[in-house]
């Protein structure tokens, strides 16, 4: 970890066609604590994680990193959305080394990134042949390539096995105690200890 | 510097280990120079006239059907979104992914052109000025294709709205490029001022394009 940061949200809005999906929304998540965000489809809970990330603009309000550090918020996060990144032409291992040299982290890393979920006997096996579970394992494993302090998940757990949900479970623990931020939309539970929820679209299904 | 040059260096990779890209591209050329003389007859004075031309022409076109290429892939798979929280900012992003697509299109259609030029029986001591054009006019037309796939990302069959919106930009390459091989051939005209027209075109899109292609993904991502 660079620095141990936190991070809040000042009474943003989301809007997305025209909609507005939910506004005057804060929160703030200190270092080393976990945000659950939960909500029925549609509520907005990949466009929270996506403005987090910097990919979608906000409708009103601003994001605020404590303490002040001259990188932008998206460049402190780790984004991990529906689609996996993985280059069905590139190897295991050379997907996790390209993204080890592109975000910055060492080449080391990439041994120990594949080693999280298991992947080192595939890692020379062309991702076209992943299964949809090893995909994802993949995608999340570039959590590890380069130290980030802020994990922004979108649905982590799709298509992972009950072994994998432990190890992605443990991983997210191991973040959080090294002064990480963990920001998780899903809806399995996890077994982490999520120290913060937030319920989005609660008023539109009341 | 590490994170531009990886991300060239994959780009390049996966453009050969895809496949399809570049053989589409060289074949197209090759099969459209090849077949012009057949449909044109065999006055070889007006092949050698209007060689230079056809040779431009069936570049442009030979580089816009890999031009889709550029971001579609990262766009479907989602790299996109990870690139776009890198380090580089998205402008460069599009600039060295432009940069990537006319390593493994533009050079290759340039240094395939004298080759084809024979076929057209363009005057062999002009090959060397042939080449040269083309290799200063294609990154203009890649950095240009890369603002048209910006803009049709995520739209189904677009490589044919890809063309209609980029081939009108090509014009002052098309202009410039045959202008200046065309002097060479015919005389008297120097070729040099629309070879420094054309390099001049061909820096400022190197320089402003990837600033509208970072724009056309900014949109494509919301």
């Amino acid at each position: 970890m660079d620095q141990a940061v936190g991070i809040a949200a000042h009474s943003i809005s989301c809007q997305r066609g025209g909609r507005t999906l939910f506004k005057a929304l804060s929160f703030a998540v200190p270092s080393g604590e976990a945000l659950f965000v939960s909500g029925p489809n549609g509520a907005g809970k990949t466009s929270l994680l996506r403005m987090l990330a910097g990919l979608l603009p906000l409708a009103a309000g601003r994001f605020s990193v404590d303490p002040h550090v001259e990188a932008p918020l998206p460049e402190l996060c780790h984004y991990v959305g529906h689609a996996s990144a993985v280059k069905s032409a590139l190897s295991v291992e050379e997907n996790l080394a390209f993204w080890a040299d592109y975000l910055g982290g060492a080449r080391e890393a990439t041994d120990a990134a594949l080693d999280v979920f298991g992947l080192e006997p595939l890692a020379h096996l062309p991702a076209a042949l992943l299964s949809a579970g090893q995909r994802r394992k993949l995608a999340l494993s570039r959590l590890f390539v380069a130290k980030r302090p802020v994990w922004l998940l979108d649905e982590p757990s799709v298509s992972l096995d009950a072994a994998s949900v432990k190890l992605l479970d443990r991983a997210i623990a191991a973040h959080l105690k090294g002064g990480g931020i963990a920001i998780v939309a899903s809806h399995t539970p996890l077994k982490v200890k999520f120290s913060h929820q937030l319920a989005l679209g609660a008023e539109r299904a009341a | 510097m590490k994170p531009a040059l990886a991300l060239l260096r994959r780009d390049i990779s996966l453009a050969f280990r895809e496949g399809g890209a570049i053989g589409t591209a060289l074949g197209f050329y090759l099969m459209v120079v090849a077949i012009t003389p057949l449909g044109l007859g065999p006055d070889l004075n007006l092949l050698s006239r209007i060689a230079p031309g056809i040779l431009w022409v069936a570049l442009l076109l030979a580089a816009l059907l890999s031009a889709d290429r550029i971001f579609h892939n990262d766009y479907e798979d989602g790299t996109l979104d990870v690139l776009a929280t890198g380090p580089l900012p998205l402008p460069l992003v599009a600039a060295i992914k432009s940069l990537a697509h006319w390593i493994t299109t533009g050079v290759p259609l340039a240094l395939l052109a004298p080759v084809l030029g024979l076929l057209l029986n363009l005057p062999v001591e002009t090959s060397p000025l042939l080449v040269l054009t083309m290799l200063v006019g294609t990154p203009a037309v890649s950095f240009i294709a890369a603002i048209g796939a910006s803009l049709t990302l995520g739209l189904r069959r677009s490589g044919m709205l890809l063309a209609l919106l980029v081939l009108p930009l090509y014009v002052p390459v098309l202009i410039f490029g045959v202008g200046s091989v065309s002097a060479a051939i015919t005389g008297p005209a120097s070729p040099w001022p629309p070879l420094l027209m054309l390099t001049a075109f061909s820096l400022a899109s190197i320089v402003l394009a990837p600033l509208a292609a970072a724009a056309g993904l900014r949109n494509a991502m919301r």
